[in-house]
């Protein structure tokens, strides 16, 4: 019994009162579903670990740790919506130039040299807990947000691309022209080096970054977004039921995208 | 006894000098133009992508940032080490290592994604990283070296000479480390990520420094018509010779450490056998034209100051190959991101990143280059930094006159001695 109902008999519970009759039940049946289709794009929140918005004005929190786990044997050879997803909602293209191009993520395809079997993935920034890229950069432009997100202040940035000499994963792209097509939650700027940025703007929002949602969408279910440090997370079950591998975990950068069935 | 040593300025006799000065104006307005219209079209009009993210302005930089370091060899051992036969040299090597140190910073600054926020670099900083502290390392070098020079031209402030000098060689030791580092940091490179960068940084400038010091010093002489005689020559000349062998020393120790590792094989087979450009470059520019050749025509020729300039002219040349394959090949070989598997990607991921020098970044290069020479010129016009005379006569506390020639009876016999006067010259 709550609290409320102990001081107030007249709301107190009753077994005619909790009765509900079965139009009642259709009608809040209806609503339910209604309800789900209008939250259609957060559905896959639900299956890919909770993830609540962060208010205004707060300071993101060292207690969470947000990270990505990859299934690689879920991950299509071929499927690259988790790409095309992305360059929608940052606003990146391709520009023709294939060395110059931006890219915040991009498919690798493996093939054991040994057993000749071959297999793809998604690569991206892997937001390391001791980030390399953070470490060279001259102006600290470069850094890690507290929960865990690597992110390019594109005010500070002044193009040396130190960071991208020094990260591992060859995960940062420098702009080399003028870009187009600009998304307000992602500015970006000819001379400054950007990369993937977890979706930053929609998880501060509650919601999971684009690559996992279209995956997720599409059926594959390869990502799950979450809450590394909360052992409730879908993404901390998941990641604790299989062993899973860091890339280059030999350089002890702890990163927060994990793969499993590599 | 020597007679105090005289500095003066390059005299009305060097020809043209005004013309030499406005070319290098042009090359330096043409380096402008080059970063202009780099920054404005952006870098994808470089050579420069996504895999090799430093290219030749890089290579032109630390080459000019090396080498103004070990431009001080020679005010260096003057004060520091107390070889008075070097003090002569001593302004003309501070001048130059300001000069190259500027010219190499130029170029670095105007390569920048964002050239016009050189004010955020120098007021917002992290001190974790080896970027900031070069940032203080090289203007600290700068005016640590003018105050260097202020010491050794002002009488007043003769005193204190050596111990801007001490302070000067070991600022350059942290520089040198510190630009060294700036690769042997890298724990993500096969190429790099190696503590053997600082100290192989630190026997580059020695050698390359005296080389253009070298180059640039006799170059004047010639070029203004002063005296300059063969005991110079032959002590610069060994010198360098010397810190040649010492930067093959590095080299060697480098490579022989990777084979042993077979990790490091891959790296090192690229380097030293199938790396295309850069194994040619590596044998044929570093370590034949830029290191046995010299090092013979130094350690036989050096008498004869044209010698030691070709000497020296290889060993820049040799130099430049060295910084290329260290920071172009290195970049190219591939990231070592999934161990015993083939990797491909759009962003070319497990191959070898192609590169080709552009011309804008050439340019600016050598408009950096254009920079250092520019500010020697000046230097050597308005301030007295050059040694009167560097003939023997002039600098060698040792120094005896030939004899006269004996009467013409004994012409035979004279004639005999004259020939092993060389040999004797060169095993003393």
């Amino acid at each position: 019994m709550s609290k409320c109902a102990k001081h107030c008999p007249e709301i107190a519970p009753n077994d005619a009162q909790n009765a509900i009759d079965p139009g009642r039940r259709r009608l809040l049946a209806g609503a339910g579903a209604l309800t789900t289709l209008m939250l259609a794009p957060g559905v896959s929140l639900m299956m890919s670990g909770a993830v609540e918005a962060r208010p205004a004005g707060v300071a993101a929190s060292a207690k969470i740790r947000w990270g990505i786990l990859i299934d690689v044997s879920k991950c299509p050879d071929g499927c690259d919506l988790c790409v095309t997803a992305c360059k929608d909602e940052n606003g990146w293209q391709e520009t023709g130039r294939a060395e110059t191009n931006v890219q915040w993520i991009r498919k690798v395809t493996l093939k054991d040299k040994n057993t000749g079997a071959i297999k793809t993935l998604p690569f991206m920034c892997q937001h390391c807990a001791e980030p390399p890229c953070v470490d060279v950069c001259p102006t600290g432009a470069s850094f890690k947000r507290a929960d865990g997100i690597v992110l390019v202040d594109k005010h500070t940035c002044i193009g040396c691309r130190y960071c991208m000499m020094a990260c591992p994963y060859a995960a940062r792209s420098f702009v080399h022209e003028q870009v187009t097509n600009q998304k307000p939650h992602a500015p970006r700027g000819k001379g400054t080096v950007e990369s993937c940025t977890m979706c930053v703007h929609r998880v501060d929002k509650g919601q999971i970054p684009a690559c996992v949602e279209a995956c997720t969408k599409a059926g594959n279910r390869t990502m799950i977004f979450g809450d590394l440090n909360d052992p409730n997370s879908e993404i901390a079950k998941a990641a604790g039921q299989h062993l899973t591998t860091r890339i280059r975990a030999d350089l002890g950068l702890d990163p927060g995208i994990l793969y499993s069935g590599l | 006894m020597l007679k105090p040593t005289v500095f003066d300025q390059i005299t009305d006799k060097a020809p043209g000098y005004y013309v030499v000065v406005g070319l290098l104006a042009v090359a330096i307005a043409i380096g402008l133009v080059s970063a202009y219209t780099m920054e404005t079209s952006g870098h994808h009009i470089t050579g420069m992508s996504n895999r090799i993210v430093w290219g030749m302005p890089h290579v032109f930089a630390v080459f000019l940032i090396v080498a103004a370091s070990g431009a001080l060899n020679a005010a260096s051992i003057s004060s520091v080490f107390g070889r008075t036969f070097y003090k002569p040299l001593a302004r003309i090597s501070g001048v130059t290592s300001i000069a190259l140190l500027i010219g190499g910073l130029s170029v670095l600054v105007l390569d920048l994604g964002r050239p016009d926020r050189l004010i955020v670099a120098m007021t917002t900083y992290n001190f974790k990283s080896i970027f900031a502290w070069n940032i203080f390392l090289y203007t600290g070098f700068m005016v640590i070296v003018v105050v260097y020079l202020w010491m050794m031209m002002e009488r007043r402030m003769a005193r204190f000479t050596k111990a801007a000098g001490m302070t000067a060689f070991l600022w350059r030791l942290a520089l040198t480390t510190g630009t060294g580092s700036i690769f042997g940091f890298l724990v993500a490179r096969q190429a790099y990520d190696a503590a053997i960068m600082a100290p192989l940084f630190i026997a580059m400038s020695l050698s390359l420094g005296m080389a253009v010091f070298t180059l640039v010093l006799f170059s004047i002489f010639w070029w203004s018509g002063k005296p300059i005689g063969s005991t110079i020559s032959q002590r610069l000349g060994r010198l360098l010779g010397i810190l040649i062998a010492a930067v093959l020393y590095f080299v060697i120790a480098q490579h022989l450490t990777n084979l042993y590792a077979t990790e490091h094989h891959g790296i090192e087979r690229f380097i030293l056998i199938d790396g295309g450009v850069y194994t040619h470059l590596f044998w044929w520019g570093q370590i034949l034209i830029g290191s046995l050749i010299p090092m013979y025509l130094l350690f036989k020729m050096a008498k004869c100051p044209c010698m030691v300039m070709g000497a020296a002219g290889l060993v820049i040349v040799g130099g430049f190959a060295q910084i290329y394959v260290i920071i172009i090949g290195g970049q190219a070989y591939p990231l070592l991101m999934f161990p015993g598997m083939e990797v491909t990607s759009s962003f070319f991921d497990g191959g070898i990143a192609a590169y080709a020098p552009s011309l804008p970044e050439v340019l600016l290069g050598l408009g950096g280059g254009a920079i250092a020479l520019l500010g020697i010129a000046l230097a050597v016009k308005t301030l007295p930094v050059l040694p009167h005379s560097l003939a023997n006569a002039d600098i060698d506390p040792d120094y005896t006159p030939p004899p006269e020639p004996e009467p013409e009876p004994e012409k035979e016999e004279a004639a005999g001695e004259d020939d092993e006067a060389p040999e004797a010259a060169a095993s003393s």
